[in-house]
């Protein structure tokens, strides 16, 4: 069992921290990696991105939002508890390199998986602005993490409680008019990245993307992560999860998200009455 | 003299079709021990068995059958292990009629001796009574080896090497050990319960598991040789689907077969909700090719509640690769087939979910290099059929994700691990390699037959050097 040492609940509980005792791939994770992570017995296996990891104390974190049944599982699972399997580290570490000004997007949990490669981007020497939203103040997370790991630090909200009055695009937009920017990662719920790179193939900016379509195994030998980048078709678990944004096919993975969505309704209803009885 | 009454083959009980086609229960039920002994006196108890140069690993074939024809269990159990390591799943799944009973001499006029099913009855029994006495290990010699990939060729490296003295510690990328075993074949075919209880008996001859560990992620090569490990076999299998590269190809209801039969197998989608991973089920599903992992797709989609289970295949019946018994069994449950046919599109609706297959029909041509008659489309013989899951079972390659992030080890033009055919010592010093990751996908036995050329390799480069 991976034991689970520190536990945090933030975004009014929708979102929730979990440190988990892990040494092995604690001792081998780079930024941008992720890792594949089971409840139980009868559980189903769930990708998450390690928002830190600790190799000294041997602990990964991972933060998610609740958005079904194993997420929901995820969250009743109290410190002392545990997950009977984590496999990783997966996926192919961020490419980092000093490019100059890079800009970072995030939006909800994305933010989580920005983190450490918003972190990583600045050690190795770049200039780094940083944008995170959320819906409204009180589902802001990482707002003290991201100001360490940039240099500048823009917020907003969609609906003006906090920060600026708007979306992230927004401000990335603002911030691209003022020229110079070599480089940009947008991670966030899939229409928010599309709409990324939108505006910055407008500007002709380079920019990374990591993508989240449904796994299974996260070795490159099941194809369910599929996905098409540049015409061709890449699975995300092995060749991605980043991506160059401007060939990725959102529309695409916005599609292949639905896969399942009637069986996790009705999956997540049953537990949720469960626990309620 | 009164010719000799003439034994005929006996037949293996097994669920009814209509009844089956709506479960995940074995299909066979196993024979009684009565009908074992009828049947294993029908073997002639030649001289010189040409049964056991059909088998890959050399099973003292009339050895043990004569064993159970003195109702002599769990000596015929004995005499099966000193060669095969996995009798249980070998009787079940081995294509027989290409290897062992496919040579014997009774075949030559009747029906062969129903070796598959003697060898499968011995192991149940033994399974069941569990009379035979554990092997006698070697005196500790001190060495580690590090058994890389849990399937057949892995589990036969671990027991072997076990058993002469070393210590062995199997890593195992997925949650459970067992491979193709236990993701990919499925549970009416063979019982994932044999499987366990299998790897169960090597943990308890000392055998250590690691499950969760990606060998080239979570620790690689190198750092296993830096942690002590005195040798490492890989038998990471061919993990690596191939699709049509067709246009529609990512629409919502078109898996890989590994894909399909991972969910419904390891994790046990059949079962949901009470398993949380859900699978497609299709109402009209297809599935493209016809080796076994496609008779087990289309197998599973039945028994998931399809209306109708097509076959799909560009070659003719001839060239099917998959074993005699699942076509039969496939057939018999209502599975459809279309030979000699080509899928060349996938059509969808607006939400990104198949509802449809163009396909074009084929004719045969001339032989191809691998001696098969090549399929050759008809023009103008375009057809569409309707369907809401496509399963693509049209082979496998070799998974990167170990060999790359893997220095000095020699691959051939298909990416898969260059080993000594004899030795299965690969071109990295201390490292063997064998099964599907070295042969490409084949067989249970060979992969098994791979394993125990190398654990005797490994013995002797630990012993008394190269
Ligand atoms: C590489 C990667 C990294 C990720 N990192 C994070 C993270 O750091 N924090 C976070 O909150 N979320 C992350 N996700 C998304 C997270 O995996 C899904 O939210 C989670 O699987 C939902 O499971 P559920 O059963 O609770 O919800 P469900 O009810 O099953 O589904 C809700 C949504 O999640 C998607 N989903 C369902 N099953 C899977 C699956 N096996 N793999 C991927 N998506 C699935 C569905 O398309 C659906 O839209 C990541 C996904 C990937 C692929
Ligand atoms: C659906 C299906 C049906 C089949 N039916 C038959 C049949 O009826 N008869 C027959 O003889 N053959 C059959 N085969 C073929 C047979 O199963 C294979 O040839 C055989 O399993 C190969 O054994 P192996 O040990 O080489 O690899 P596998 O059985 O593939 O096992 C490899 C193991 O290594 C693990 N692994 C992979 N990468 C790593 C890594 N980096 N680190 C750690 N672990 C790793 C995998 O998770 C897997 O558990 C079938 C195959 C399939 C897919
Ligand atoms: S291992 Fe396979 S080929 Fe050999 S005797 Fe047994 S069933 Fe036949
Ligand atoms: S060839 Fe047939 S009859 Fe002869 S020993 Fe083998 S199984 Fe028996
Ligand atoms: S999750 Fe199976 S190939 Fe990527």
């Amino acid at each position: 069992m991976f034991k689970i040492i520190a536990r945090e609940e933030m975004a009014e509980g929708t979102v929730i921290l979990n440190e988990i005792d892990a040494p092995l791939i604690a001792r081998k994770a780079k930024p941008g990696q992720f890792v594949i992570l089971k409840a139980n017995e009868t559980g189903e296996r769930i990708p998450l991105t390690m928002a830190d990891t600790n190799p000294e104390k041997g602990t990964l974190t991972v933060i998610y939002m609740v958005v079904g049944k194993s997420t929901a599982l995820f969250r009743d699972l109290k410190v002392g508890e545990g997950y009977q399997d984590i496999i990783g580290p997966l996926g192919a570490a961020t490419h980092l390199e000093k490019v100059g000004k890079v800009v970072c997007v995030g939006g909800g949990t994305g933010v989580a998986v920005l983190h450490p490669i918003t972190r990583g981007l600045k050690e190795v020497g770049n200039d780094i602005t940083c944008i995170i939203g959320s819906r409204t103040k009180d589902l802001l997370i990482m707002e003290d993490l991201m100001k360490a790991a940039s240099h500048d630090l823009r917020v907003c909200t969609d609906d003006g409680s906090y920060g600026h009055h708007g979306f992230v695009t927004d401000v990335m937009k603002e911030v691209l008019e003022e020229g110079g920017v070599n480089l940009v990662v947008g991670i966030g719920p899939v229409p928010m990245m599309k709409a990324v790179c939108k505006i910055t193939k407008e500007f002709n900016v380079k920019t990374v993307v990591s993508l989240n379509p449904i796994m299974v195994d996260g070795t490159g030998m099941c194809g369910g992560c599929r996905v098409t980048v540049g015409g061709k078709t890449r699975f995300a678990c092995v060749d991605g999860p980043e991506f160059d944004g401007h060939e990725v096919d959102f529309d695409e993975l916005m599609l292949r998200l639905q896969a399942y969505t009637e069986e996790e309704k009705k999956s997540y209803n049953e537990h949720c009455n469960l626990v309620k009885q | 003299m009164a010719k000799k009454e003439l034994i005929p083959r006996q037949p293996m009980p097994e669920q009814a079709p209509e009844v089956r086609s709506k479960n995940f229960e074995e299909v066979p039920t196993g024979q009684s021990p009565e009908t074992a002994i009828r049947e294993a006196e029908r073997c002639l108890q030649c001289k010189k068995p040409v049964c056991v140069d059909g088998c890959p690993v050399g099973v003292d074939i009339p050895g043990f059958i004569s064993l159970v024809k003195e109702g002599k269990f769990t000596a015929a159990i004995s005499k099966v292990w000193e060669k095969n390591g996995l009798p249980a799943v070998c009787g079940r799944v081995c294509p027989q009629e290409l290897q062992c009973e496919g040579k014997c001499i009774v075949g030559k006029k009747n029906e062969p001796v129903a070796i598959g099913n003697l060898e499968r009855f011995v192991a149940d029994y033994e399974r069941m009574n569990k009379k035979a006495s554990l092997p006698e290990k070697a005196a500790p010699t001190g060495k580690k080896i590090a058994v890389v990939g849990s399937g057949p060729s892995g589990l036969t490296v671990a027991g072997d090497l076990i058993l002469k003295g070393h210590e062995v510690t199997l890593f195992e990328a997925f949650h459970k050990p067992g491979g193709v075993l236990v993701y990919g074949i499925p549970e009416f075919r063979l019982p994932k319960e044999i499987v366990f209880s299998e790897v169960a008996g090597l943990e308890k001859l000392g055998v250590k598991l690691e499950c969760n560990a990606v060998v080239g992620r979570t620790i690689s090569l190198d750092e296993l040789f830096e942690e002590g490990y005195d040798a490492i076999y890989i038998g990471v299998g061919a993990g690596l689907p191939r699709f049509l590269n067709i246009p529609g190809e990512n629409l919502i209801g078109i898996l890989s077969a590994n894909e399909y039969l991972t969910r419904s197998n390891l994790m046990k989608a059949y079962r949901y909700p009470e398993y949380d991973t859900p699978v497609i089920k299709g109402k009209n599903v297809i599935t493209l090719g016809a080796g076994n992992v496609a008779m087990d797709s289309a197998r599973t989609a039945l028994r998931l509640g399809a209306e109708t289970s097509r076959i799909v295949y560009r070659r003719s019946r001839d060239e099917v690769p998959a074993r005699a018994a699942e076509v039969h069994h496939a057939e018999e449950e209502g599975v459809e087939f279309f030979f000699l046919t080509n899928p060349t599109k996938f059509l969808g609706n607006e939400k990104g979910r198949l509802t449809g297959m163009e396909g074009l029909k084929m004719e045969l041509g001339e032989p191809d290099d691998s001696g098969r008659r090549r399929p050759i489309p008809i023009e103008g013989s375009e057809f569409e059929l309707e369907c809401d899951l496509a399963i693509i079972a049209v082979g496998a390659g070799a998974n990167p994700l170990l060999t790359q992030s893997t220095e000095g080890l020699k691959l051939n033009k298909w990416e898969y691990i260059e080993a000594d055919e004899k030795t299965g010592k690969t071109s990295k010093k201390g490292v063997w390699a064998g099964g599907d990751i070295v042969t490409g996908s084949a067989t249970v036995i060979l992969a098994m037959g791979a394993g125990r050329q190398a654990a005797d390799s490994i013995h002797d480069y630990l012993t008394i050097g190269w």
